[in-house]
């Protein structure tokens, strides 16, 4: 079990392999479809995301700004939904991480390489055990896109996740879905 | 959750007082008597035991003994009285629902746990799932953030009112988001506005069947989008599977759908798959393949074969847990038929993530909930 603490730097990042298990503590910000649009679409973020990580996932919160937020429920979501922006958030942006589930594709992989990025698979479902590890909700950005798709900015603490592509080209992703598909050949 | 459920049946008894004030008979008064002499707090005590007990006679009695009385009894219920129990019931089974995994489902999870090899990704996923499932519980919090499609499935007798059965369940459900058991999941989908509810055009989608018993059966399977999106249906025959008209192109056509599904369904999964039917029977039908119980088995023989044939074939392909590689990929397959036309031929697969949440009830007369179905 490896770990990343905050504030997260590249050379850290670096060190990370396909397959490494991994939990991170420090911050995160939350940004799904509507943001990754939103971006795309040439809105300048809200928040500075320098050597931040996003984590793909439309919590559960209750609350308001002034009673504060608490968070009831966070897994990831599918990811390569943001397949087609993701690599420009790399590159313009300079994050270093993003968490979700399902894996991303070819242009994300590139942008892994590019910038100094990994892709780590959060437990998909398991939005109990996630939301436990979510210390604090420190802020939220774009309201208006609705709760799950807002920008949450949370703190986490040992938040358990699996590098499934690293900044080396590496995919386990690529790997399992080639592997399998070769298998399925024999049973058919 | 030991609070919230002495808080619920607080509430519960509080309204029992209120219905069965007007009820009461001279005994409860005579009670009620006694409790006016004792000390203020030794009162509140017996007048809430006395409610009690008078709820539950009165629960008795308003059970008809004879049938056709009963019919009746399940007419008016639900016209007039019914509406608040059935909003309880209906929160309930919302609640139990998103929080709480059922039986069968929790118990092949179990198996696929220990079949993954020690200190390995998949493992470390399935104990995580394993840790998820107790803390929801635990917490009675949604054991998913996507609480997913609201399907309600209910079986119900002749003369049922469909209507305001359908207010209350949006009432049940409204409130359900507010407490946080659903998330606000319920975008229109030209403005993308999310009405923050959970009540819109098509959500919750409710199926009702009428059946030849009195009692009204209420199923509810909270289907996430990321497992709806892995969805998936076929015409057959397919060139590019090389899959034909028969139980071989059904069986390549599903075998295709799991490969195509790697990862982003959130497996270990189980498929429901329909033969048969028009585009929109098919996926119905492959959704309410999924209201059987694991464990069961298919009566048609053939069918049984290809059922345990896809489970045994998906956990050798190496997808694994959240596609990490690993030993489970599948935890179960269900399959049904629909008659088709001559010219068409589908395969509808639905496919739902370990986050299998689906409960059901079967009401009493007053609508309180008789027995839980999963
Ligand atoms: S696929 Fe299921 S477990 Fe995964 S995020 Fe969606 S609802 Fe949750």
């Amino acid at each position: 079990m490896k770990k990343l603490d905050y504030p997260f730097k590249k050379e850290d990042i670096l060190d990370l392999r396909v397959g490494d298990m991994v939990l991170i503590t420090g911050k995160l910000f939350t940004g799904r479809d509507a943001v990754h649009k939103r971006l795309h679409d040439g809105v300048k973020s809200p928040v500075d995301l320098q050597n931040q990580i996003i984590y793909h996932c439309g919590p559960v919160v209750i609350g308001d700004k002034k009673k504060g937020f608490e968070v009831k429920a966070a897994g990831p979501t599918t990811s390569i939904r943001e397949e087609p922006y993701q690599w420009e958030v790399m590159r313009d942006y300079g994050i270093v991480g993003v968490i979700g589930k399902g894996g991303m594709g070819p242009k994300t992989l590139k942008g892994c390489s590019d910038y100094g990025c990994v892709y780590m698979h959060a437990i998909g479902g398991a939005a109990q055990v996630l939301a436990e590890k979510i210390k604090s909700v420190d802020n939220v950005y774009w309201e208006d896109l609705g709760s799950p798709e807002a920008i949450w900015e949370l703190t986490v603490e040992e938040f358990p996740v699996v590098i499934t592509m690293d900044a080396h080209g590496g995919s386990l992703h690529e790997k399992v879905q080639a592997s399998s598909e070769e298998e399925l050949k024999k049973y058919l | 959750m030991v609070k919230k459920k002495a808080k619920a049946k607080k509430v519960v008894a509080k309204k029992a007082v209120k219905k069965t004030t007007k009820k009461t008979t001279k005994k409860v008064a005579a009670k009620k008597v006694v409790a006016k002499k004792a000390t203020k707090k030794v009162a509140k005590k017996v007048a809430k035991k006395v409610a009690k007990k008078v709820a539950k006679k009165v629960a008795k009695k308003a059970a008809p003994k004879k049938a056709p009385a009963k019919k009746i009894a399940v007419k008016k219920t639900l016209a007039k009285k019914g509406g608040d129990q059935l909003f309880d019931s209906l929160l309930e089974l919302i609640r139990k629902t998103s929080a709480e995994i059922p039986g069968d489902i929790q118990k092949v999870i179990l198996e696929a746990l220990h079949r993954e090899e020690k200190n390995t990704t998949a493992e470390y996923a399935m104990n995580i799932i394993k840790a998820n499932i107790e803390l929801a519980k635990k917490k009675s919090q949604p054991l998913c953030q996507d609480t997913g499609t609201i399907l309600f499935y209910v079986s119900h007798p002749v003369g049922f009112n469909q209507t305001e059965f359908t207010k209350t369940v949006h009432k049940a459900v409204r409130k359900a988001t507010e407490v946080g058991f659903l998330r606000q999941n319920s975008v229109d989908s030209l403005t993308g506005k999310n009405d923050s509810m959970n009540v819109g055009p098509g959500h919750p989608d409710i199926h009702f069947h009428e059946h030849k018993k009195n009692s009204v059966e209420i199923k509810l399977m909270l289907k996430g989008g990321g497992c709806e999106n892995v969805g998936a249906q076929y015409s057959l025959p397919n060139q590019a599977l090389g899959a034909g008209r028969d139980l071989d192109g059904v069986r390549k056509a599903i075998l295709d759908c799991i490969v195509k599904a790697q990862g982003k369904g959130c497996g270990p999964g189980v498929l429901g798959v329909c033969i048969g039917g028009d585009r929109g029977a098919g996926y119905v039908q492959s959704k309410e393949q999924l209201l059987r119980k694991l464990d069961d088995e298919n009566s048609v023989a053939d069918l049984k074969k290809l059922e345990k044939d896809i489970v045994e074939t998906a956990n050798k392909l190496g997808i694994g847990p959240m596609g990490f590689g690993g030993k489970t990929t599948l935890l179960g397959c269900k399959i049904g038929t629909l008659n088709r036309l001559p010219a068409s031929f589908f395969v509808s697969v639905s496919y739902m993530c370990w986050a299998y949440r689906r409960q059901g009830v079967s009401l009493k007369g007053d609508n309180s909930i008789a027995k839980w179905l999963y």
